[in-house]
C-alpha cells in the first residue's frame, strides 16, 4: 500500500472546462438512541474505554442480538422524510472482515434488501433547488474506535500495534446513499458540502441524531469520478473515507478533480481504491485498493428475525415528520418579512434554523439575522467552521440581543460578550459580570465624565451652546473614550443636551 | 428450475480460502474442490423438490418484528469486558498491527 507518485494536480476551473464530474454520496449517521442497536449497553460519546460493552456486542458465544425498536423507528422516519419507499420485509445481513473493529469478525448490516429505498431530496445550492436521487437508506451498526500506538501521528502507518475501544461497536447508524450525482459540473464542490448539510438540518429536524461532525455522530464517504462529457460511460471511481466536516467534504471533492484529472490527461487510469483524506496537507493518499480481495461474504444474519413494517406504523410515523424544509422557507420568509435577497443570504449561510431558534428564543428575525450573518459568521469563516459548529447556541445569542434590548450592553459589548460565550466563559450574562462589560448608565458616573468632556472640550461646548447638536458627537466620544466604550450613548447626549441646550 | 450450480473450481476454493484466512496447500486445494462441489450439489438437490412458489428461507422460526425497548440495560464492567483478551493496555483491547485500513 505505497503511495505512488502522481503527476502534478490540475487547476479545478481547467479540470472542470474538460471533464464532467460525477458525485455519490455516502452519509453515515449515528442514532442518539439511549441503548445500541442489538443490546442494552449505553450508547453515549466520550465515555471511558471499555465501559460500554456486553457479550452481545463482544460477540462472546451464546449471546443473541435483539433489534432496538427506536432505532428502526428512527430508519423507518428517515427514510419517509428523504421520500423512499419503506421495505415490506427486510433483513439483517452479516458483513464479514477481518478488521478488529468489530470483535464478532462481523458488522452486522443490511444488503440487498434496506428498509428504505428508491427516494430523493431536494437541496439548496447558491439559492438554487438541485434534486439528489435517494439509492438507499439501510441500517447497521457502528464500529469500535482503533487508537494506532508507536506511529508518529496516531495513524496506521508505522504503528507497532494497535488498542481497540468498542463502546461504539454497536451503536446504530443508518448509511444514506446517494443515486450517482451527475449535472453539477463545477458546483460539484457545493452540491456535496450542500447535502451534507441540508441532511444535517433534515436529522436535525428529525431529532434522530446529534448530527455531530466533529464528534463522528455524521460522516461522509465521497465517491468520484470524471469522464469526458455528459454522455460518455461513467468514468473509475475513488472513494474518500470518513470526512468530518463540510469544509472537508468539499475540499476532498475539489481535490479529487484536480488529482483524476491530472492523471487521465497523462494517460494514466484511474485506481479504483479507497482515499484517506489529510485534513492538514488538504490531499488524499491512496488506501485499500478495491478488487475482488474484497468480498464480504454477505449473508443473511440468522439470528435476527425479518423486519416486515407494518403500514400502518409506517403511516404513524409519517404523521410524525416535521413539515418539510422547502416549504419551512417559504413559510419563514413570510413570518419574517425578509426580501428575496435576505433568505438567499440566509440560506447561503446555512443559518435558516439556527435564525428560527434563536427568534424562538426571543430575539427579533432581523437581529438573529444581523447576529449569525455578520458577527458569527466572520467568526465562522475565520474559524474554517460552520456557524451551527460554532460553540455557542441560538439561545444564547437570543440572550445577548437580550443584553442589548434592555440596554445593559451596547453593539460593541455584545461583541465581547459573544467572544465570551464562544470562548467557552459561560452564558452571556455570566460573560457580562466577569469580564465587567455592563453599560454605564449610572448618572453619578456619567455626569462626571460628561463635565469632564466639556471642560476639556471648551470649543466643542460653545457650538453646542451656540445650537449645533451635530457637535455632540465629539463630546459622547470622549466620554466613551474614558469609559472603555461602556457609557450608555443615549444617556449622555441626553446629559449634554441638558446641560448646554 | 433454476439452473444446476456451475462446478467448484480449485480457483474457486483457492479465493474462499484467502477470503477466510484459511491457508491450504495445493494438495488440500485438490482434495476440497471436489468434495466441495459434491455438497454444493447436494445442498441444490433442495431445489428439485422446493417448488418456485416455495420462498428461500434463512431463518428457522417463523417470527418477524422482534424488538426490544430502548432501554440501557448494565454493561460488564471493563475488567470483565477484557478478561478474555489475549492482551490489554489502557483499558482497551490490544490487538496486531492493523494492516491496511480502517473499515
Amino acid at each position: 500500500m505505497t503511495a505512488t507518485a502522481s503527476p502534478a494536480l490540475v487547476a479545478f476551473d481547467d479540470a472542470i472546462a474538460r471533464f464532467d464530474p460525477v458525485l455519490g454520496l455516502e452519509v453515515h449517521v449515528e442514532l442518539n438512541t439511549a441503548s445500541k442497536m442489538f443490546c442494552g449497553c449505553a450508547a453515549v460519546f466520550g465515555a471511558e474505554p471499555n465501559t460500554q460493552t456486553c457479550p452481545v456486542c463482544l460477540g462472546l458465544p451464546g449471546a443473541l442480538p435483539v433489534v432496538n425498536e427506536t432505532a428502526v423507528e428512527s430508519a423507518i422516519r428517515i427514510g419517509l422524510a428523504l421520500n423512499c419507499e419503506i421495505a415490506t420485509w427486510c433483513r439483517f445481513a452479516r458483513k464479514n472482515y477481518f478488521y478488529p473493529d468489530m470483535p464478532k469478525n462481523f458488522q452486522t448490516s443490511q444488503y440487498d434488501e434496506p428498509i428504505a429505498f428508491n427516494g430523493y431530496t431536494e437541496i439548496d445550492v447558491d439559492g438554487e433547488v438541485f434534486r439528489v436521487e435517494i439509492e438507499r437508506a439501510h441500517m447497521e451498526e457502528d464500529t469500535g474506535k482503533s487508537l494506532h500506538v508507536g506511529g508518529a501521528t496516531g495513524r496506521i502507518h508505522g504503528a507497532s500495534h494497535s488498542l481497540v475501544d468498542y463502546n461504539r461497536a454497536g451503536i446504530p447508524l443508518i448509511e444514506v446513499v446517494t443515486k450517482p450525482i451527475e449535472g453539477a459540473g463545477k458546483l460539484a464542490p457545493v452540491v456535496a458540502r450542500a447535502y451534507v448539510a441540508h441532511l444535517r438540518v433534515l436529522l436535525s429536524g428529525l431529532g434522530v441524531s446529534d448530527v455531530r461532525m466533529d464528534q463522528g455522530s455524521l460522516r461522509c464517504d465521497v465517491n468520484l469520478s470524471l469522464r469526458a462529457s455528459a454522455d460518455a460511460p461513467y468514468g473509475t471511481r475513488s472513494e474518500t473515507k470518513n470526512l468530518n466536516s463540510l469544509r472537508s467534504v468539499e475540499r476532498a471533492v475539489r481535490y479529487e478533480v484536480s488529482r483524476q484529472a491530472a492523471l487521465l490527461d497523462s494517460g494514466e487510469r484511474v485506481v479504483q481504491e479507497t482515499r484517506h483524506w489529510h485534513e492538514d496537507t488538504g490531499i488524499t493518499t491512496a488506501g485499500r485498493e478495491k478488487s475482488d480481495a474484497e468480498d464480504y461474504r454477505y449473508f443473511p444474519e440468522p439470528d435476527l428475525v425479518p423486519i416486515a413494517p407494518d403500514r400502518a406504523w409506517v403511516a404513524q410515523l409519517q404523521a410524525t415528520l416535521p413539515e418539510p424544509l422547502a416549504e419551512r422557507r417559504t413559510r419563514l420568509q413570510t413570518v419574517w418579512e425578509f426580501s428575496d435577497l435576505e433568505m438567499r443570504d440566509v440560506l447561503g449561510a446555512g443559518a435558516m434554523l439556527l435564525i428560527e431558534q434563536t427568534v424562538a428564543a426571543g430575539a427579533s428575525p432581523t437581529a438573529a439575522k444581523k447576529w449569525w450573518l455578520s458577527e458569527l459568521a466572520r467568526r465562522a469563516n475565520d474559524a474554517g467552521t460552520t456557524l451551527e459548529e460554532l460553540s455557542i447556541t441560538p439561545a444564547q445569542v437570543a440572550g445577548v440581543q437580550a443584553l442589548v434590548d434592555t440596554g445593559r450592553v451596547n453593539d460593541k459589548l455584545a461583541r465581547e460578550v459573544l467572544e465570551g460565550v464562544l470562548a467557552g466563559e459561560g452564558e452571556p450574562a455570566d460573560v457580562v459580570s466577569a469580564r465587567g462589560l455592563e453599560v454605564v448608565s449610572d448618572d453619578g458616573a456619567l455626569t462626571a465624565a460628561v463635565d469632564r468632556a466639556i471642560a476639556h472640550n471648551p470649543e466643542v461646548a460653545a457650538k453646542i451652546r451656540d445650537g449645533k447638536a451635530a457637535a455632540a458627537g465629539a463630546l459622547i466620544g470622549a466620554v466613551m473614550k474614558e469609559l472603555r466604550g461602556q457609557a450608555d450613548a443615549a444617556r449622555v447626549r441626553e446629559l449634554i443636551v441638558e446641560k448646554l441646550g | 428450475m433454476p439452473d444446476p450450480r456451475p462446478a467448484i473450481t480449485r480457483d474457486d476454493v483457492a479465493h474462499l480460502a484467502q477470503l477466510a484466512r484459511i491457508e491450504l496447500t495445493a494438495a488440500e486445494l485438490d482434495h476440497l474442490a471436489p468434495q466441495l462441489a459434491v455438497i454444493v450439489e447436494s445442498v441444490a438437490a433442495v431445489s428439485a423438490v422446493a417448488a418456485q412458489d416455495v420462498p428461500p428461507s434463512s431463518h428457522a422460526l417463523p417470527l418477524q418484528n422482534v424488538f426490544r425497548r430502548d432501554e440501557v440495560r448494565p454493561s460488564l464492567s471493563p475488567q470483565e469486558a477484557l478478561a478474555g483478551a489475549p492482551e490489554s493496555e489502557q483499558q482497551r483491547f490490544a490487538v496486531p498491527r492493523i494492516l491496511g485500513e480502517e473499515a
